[in-house]
């Protein structure tokens, strides 16, 4: 009989075996079934079990649940041993309770009135059974049932230590759950003396719960800063044997030492100075100790010393005041950085990040660049590795950033998959923040893209053509630069992007050297053509159009290369339509309109770089406060936000690339429906947010544009213009046809999500905005238009939306719908609104379709077979039978057939 | 806060578990393969500490059992490697050597000092002999109620033990991370017909 601690049931024990002795999956499931027949006949049986009987099934259950398996009955028998006055039936019911019964459970009501029975006892055990049962589940209604009980219980004069723990943490638990359910009272202002308290267990508890207390109201729990440091100093000035039991491995305390230093990083650097001098005088003493040869050879000594030390430290840099701290602390870590113990190293890197960022310890953190570096190179774990990229980009300033980056390229070639995109973006910002020569800022994202170009996010390479076009000292360097690139034979589609942006801008600028001519620069390009996916076809596209106005003499090559089969009968429509827009822009047109309309891009606005916005997003902890502060001033060149591609080009601009993209998004929109998602254009303007040409007072050049597509285009639909329907609109509108409730669009900005429902001609939809992005969205604009007769079909009543959508906020508007009679086509809702001063456009279908006013039949039986029957004419019956491309779920085929209301 | 603690197997089979976050059982069950997975595949030299989701996952092997903890960004990951080494030597005291099989035999008792270490999520009770009392103060109410039930003294082996003083304190001869210390057999002292 294997071993059974307590007063062992012989029963669990022996199912126990049974399970263990189980030779498959199924035989264990054959066991368990068997003995869950039992238990229920017994529970359902007319005799009465004892309560040892009840404790050992609902102990087996338990067990039960724990395997993996459900438990569906049980939950009585267990709050039933709640009111035993036997210790162990409680115990193993409040045990089933904490694992099984879920806050929501029905029996909640009966459980808190046996917890609180137990809590007004006299017993300290079952008072703890009960705090504890209370501290696992937390759930609101406990919160709201206990808030006078547990706080006096913490603070009573009788009650005994180990209570004052568990009630401690218990309305810790509730604090967090519900907090707004505790009244807050008397207690609040004894609470903090706890830290006082003899007993050590009792102080470890309270201080997790002042510390939550004085993250919601520091000002109020002030006085706990005096109370803490001195207790701290009595604790690390104390010798190992003072605190008995509570010394762990020679380490007085470290569980308090922690919460303790914790407590103090909700507050600035003490005010009063004998508090202050006290406090440095800790954290001097722990330093010490640090140095101090060590107690125990054993691990758990080291840990828990450096565990006091690691928070020290992040205390020493929360207060980031006392520069002697900070450079010792820096130093301390520099000797960890070459531990034999790899989490001491893993922990000495990632605090060394913050330390990085103070201006105490910079220089101190740069002096260990070496080291980090040998760790980039050579720790066998990933994780480190990780961190040891995080402090290289934190100690990153302009004296080293040449050398960082380029140890970060190197280490990219062979750096693991898992870390690179990161490793990318963190290179980027790197190289554009502390570049001082342009030159070398281009040569380092073009390595990136050598190196890593599959990794490389649309971010950056979008960001080396912003600040190509804003720099023009830099062009020409560039535009040898990519033309260089550009001979390797393989080179990555990116590499073809930046190549094919550059040389269509600049390619002028080194046109002079016969060895890269206008001819050579073409043939170079288009060499690369067909290797591209269609996106970047297009993007070279445009970079011809803009050859055929910066080279003359190769406009007729590039016209022929338009007029090929392969492009102006190419079976991608966006290609197919940039070839035949800009073969006719290049033939009908004066050669100063062409040169107006293929002008220069214009520098793009100042913003935040979009890269790092990206790795904020990625890694929010990676990117500390205080060194984004430092960016914002270091920063000296014009930063653009890019994360959002319609900023790129300024709506007011007129130049091809936003005209020109706009009518083209027009024309494929109308002409196919999946041609809003395939919209490719030079740096993905006709992205889902591309504002529709907004009607600037361009004169000819609209005008040439609107007999372009009145040339070529098919019929707009019903006459009316659609506006072009956003990206991804048709095939999530398709999706509402079986569902009633569901995202409708998202994209960076913006999702719109859908709720409605029907009943007989009626119908009301709320469709709901959320802000996604961290602005106000200003001047919100909804509208509604119904193409053709729709509006002779379908009334639609449309409630006011505000103007404005906070950040992050969301916004609920109301339509109204009645079905006047069939309809075919759906209204279409145009939404516009600001963003960063920029306008955005968003059509969308409404998702209204005639089968939502589908309305069952009530009929019984006989009235249903009568009518079945006289459906008998041949044209009246009819069956397919097609082979399904999916496995048939009856769930699902259910919830689309009832979401198509036929059911 | 801790956010949940697992302690599974080599073969990846869960032993404990224990969360201080409410979570759905789907939930869980899907964090549990997440991290079993995660965990058993890293090598015995790598760093103890692992960045996961917003969490920070912080685990130890002791022979066959993988402790597993989930902490906050803010937390101590050392100091959260010796709770789970407390919770060991708790473990340990009261059983015995403890091993693999005491965790399934008596795993109600092993959820009981659980409770007594760690409550909500935060160190309620780092003294060993503190725990150990308030864990042979269950015991005792149990055993009184045994000897009523079936007049059979059903001692526990804890008693024995501290009564004998100790004889065999695995942690102070070999310390915990020895893989003898640990092994798969009954220990002998546990014999309930004594």
């Amino acid at each position: 009989m294997p071993t059974v601690k307590g007063d062992g049931m012989r029963g669990l024990a022996v199912f126990i075996s049974d399970i263990r002795n189980c030779k498959s999956k199924e035989a264990e499931i054959k066991r368990i079934n068997k003995e869950l027949a039992n238990i229920r006949s017994k529970f359902k049986g007319d005799k009465t079990l004892d309560g040892y009987q009840k404790k050992k099934y609902v102990c087996k259950l338990l067990f039960i649940f724990l395997l993996g398996h459900d438990i569906d009955f049980g939950h009585m028998e267990a709050v039933n041993l709640l009111s035993s006055n036997r210790y162990t039936e409680k115990q193993i019911g409040y045990l089933f309770i904490s694992v099984l019964i879920g806050a929501n459970n029905d029996l909640m009501k009966l459980v808190i009135q046996a917890i609180r029975n137990d809590l007004a006892g006299r017993n300290p055990i079952h008072i703890t059974l009960a705090l504890q049962c209370v501290a696992n589940i937390g759930s609101r209604e406990m919160a709201e049932g206990l808030s006078v009980d547990i706080p006096k219980l913490l603070v009573s004069g009788d009650t005994i230590d180990s209570v004052k723990q568990s009630a401690a943490l218990t309305l810790l638990r509730l604090l967090r759950s519900s907090p707004d359910s505790i009244p807050m009272g008397e207690w609040m202002s004894r609470i903090i003396h706890l830290l006082n308290d003899q007993h050590m267990g009792v102080v470890t508890a309270a201080a997790s719960l002042i510390e939550n207390l004085v993250k919601k109201n520091p000002e109020e729990y002030k006085g706990c800063v005096s109370l803490a440091v001195s207790r701290l100093s009595r604790i690390v000035t104390s010798s190992y044997t003072d605190l008995q039991d509570y010394t762990y491995y020679f380490v007085p305390a470290p569980w308090l030492s922690v919460k303790l230093l914790r407590l103090l990083q909700n507050y600035p650097p003490p005010e009063d100075p004998a508090v202050k001098t006290r406090l440095s005088e800790c954290l001097e003493t722990i330093l010490n100790k640090a140095q101090e040869p060590p107690k125990s050879k054993k691990v758990q000594h080291s840990n828990a010393k450096n565990a006091v030390l690691f928070e020290a430290i992040n205390l020493i840099i929360h207060m980031d005041s006392d520069p002697n701290l900070l450079v010792r602390a820096c130093n301390q870590l520099g000797q960890f950085l070459q531990h034999r113990e790899t989490n001491l190293r893993y922990l000495a890197l990632e605090s060394m990040c913050l330390l990085a960022t103070s201006e105490f310890s910079h220089e101190a953190v740069k002096k260990h660049q070496e080291t980090v570096i040998t760790a980039l190179k050579t720790e066998r774990d990933v994780s480190v590795r990780q961190r040891a990229v995080d402090l290289l980009y934190a100690m990153c300033d302009r004296t080293n950033a040449e050398e960082i980056v380029g140890e970060m390229l190197e280490y990219l070639e062979s750096a693991d998959y898992s870390i690179r995109e990161e490793m990318v973006l963190k290179v980027a910002i790197l190289a554009e923040k502390y570049a001082v020569d342009y030159t070398w800022y281009v040569d380092v994202i073009l390595n990136l893209i050598r190196i890593a170009g599959d990794y490389v996010s649309e971010e950056v390479w979008y960001r080396v053509i912003q600040i190509v076009i804003n720099r023009d000292d830099v062009q020409g360097y560039a535009a040898k630069t990519v033309f260089e690139a550009l001979q390797a034979p393989a080179c990555h589609e990116n590499m073809v992007k930046v190549g094919g942006y550059i040389l269509g801008e600049f390619g002028n600028l080194i046109a002079g050297d016969p060895r890269s001519g206008s001819a050579v620069q073409f043939q170079l390009l288009h060499s690369k053509y067909h290797l591209c996916s269609p996106a970047t076809r297009g993007l070279l596209l445009s970079a011809y159009i803009k050859f055929i106005n910066l080279f003359p003499e190769i406009k007729h090559i590039i016209q022929d290369v338009l007029r090929s089969d392969n492009n102006m009968r190419n079976a991608d429509v966006e290609l197919q339509q940039r070839s035949i827009e800009y073969l006719q822009l290049s033939s009908i047109t004066t050669a100063d309109v062409l040169a107006t309309v293929l002008e220069e891009m214009p520098p793009f606005p100042e913003r935040e770089s979009s890269i790092l916005a990206k790795l904020k997003k990625k890694k929010p902890s990676s990117v500390p406060e205080g060194s984004e502060q430092k960016e914002t001033t270091a920063s000296k060149i014009p930063a653009v936000q890019m994360s959002n591609n319609v900023d790129i080009a300024p709506p007011t601009s007129i130049n091809l690339m936003s005209q020109g993209e706009s009518s083209t998004d027009d024309f494929v929109d109308q002409g196919s429906p999946q041609g809003g998602s395939a919209s490719v254009d030079l740096l993905g303007l006709g992205s889902p947010t591309q504002p529709t040409a907004p009607s600037v007072g361009s004169g000819g050049l609209l005008d040439m544009f609107d007999t372009l597509t009145s040339h070529s285009s098919a019929p707009a639909t019903n006459g009316i213009d659609l506006g072009g329907l956003s990206g991804g609109a048709e095939e999530a509108f398709r999706k509402f046809i079986c569902k009633n409730n569901g995202v409708l669009f998202e994209n960076d900005l913006l999702q719109i999500g859908v709720k409605s429902e029907y009943r007989e001609d009626l119908g009301r939809l709320w469709v709901f905005y959320g802000n996604k992005t961290t602005f106000q969205l200003n001047a919100f604009l909804v509208d509604v238009s119904t193409p053709g007769n729709l509006s002779e079909s379908l009334s639609i009543q449309q409630k006011p939306v505000g103007g404005e959508v906070e950040a992050g906020a969301q916004v609920k508007q109301q339509f109204n719908m009645a079905c006047v009679q069939e309809f075919a086509e759906a209204p279409v809702m145009t939404i516009q609104f600001l963003y960063s001063g920029a306008q955005q456009k968003i059509s969308l279908k409404l998702p209204v379709v005639l089968n939502k006013y589908i309305t069952p039949a009530e009929m019984d039986a006989n009235t249903f077979f009568t009518r079945w029957k006289a459906l008998n004419s041949p044209s009246q019956e009819c069956q397919q039978i097609i082979k399904a491309t999916s496995p048939i779920d009856h769930e699902q085929v259910k919830a689309k057939a009832s979401g198509y209301c036929v059911l | 806060m801790m956010q949940f603690m697992l302690l599974f197997s080599r073969q990846g089979k869960l032993r404990l578990q224990k969360w201080y976050a409410a979570h759905q059982d789907k939930m869980k069950k899907k964090i549990t393969r997440e991290l079993v997975t995660l965990v058993l595949s890293r090598k015995p030299k790598m760093c103890s500490f692992l960045e996961w989701k917003d969490l920070k996952i912080v685990y130890k092997r002791y022979a066959s059992l993988y402790f597993c903890c989930a902490i906050e960004p803010e937390d101590n990951e050392l100091l959260t490697l010796e709770v789970i080494h407390r919770y060991v030597e708790l473990l340990d005291k009261y059983f015995g050597s403890v091993c693999e099989l005491d965790i399934i035999f008596n795993f109600e008792k092993a959820y009981f000092m659980l409770d007594e270490l760690l409550l909500g999520g935060e160190v309620q009770e780092t003294s060993k002999k503190n725990v150990l009392k308030a864990i042979a103060a269950q015991d005792l109410l149990q055993e009184l109620r045994g000897i009523v039930r079936t007049s059979q003294a059903n001692l526990g082996g804890h008693f024995r033990q501290m009564q004998r003083k100790l004889p065999r304190d695995f942690l102070r001869t070999t310390g915990l991370a020895d893989v003898e210390a640990w092994k798969i057999t009954y220990p002998t002292h546990f014999t309930n017909t004594a």
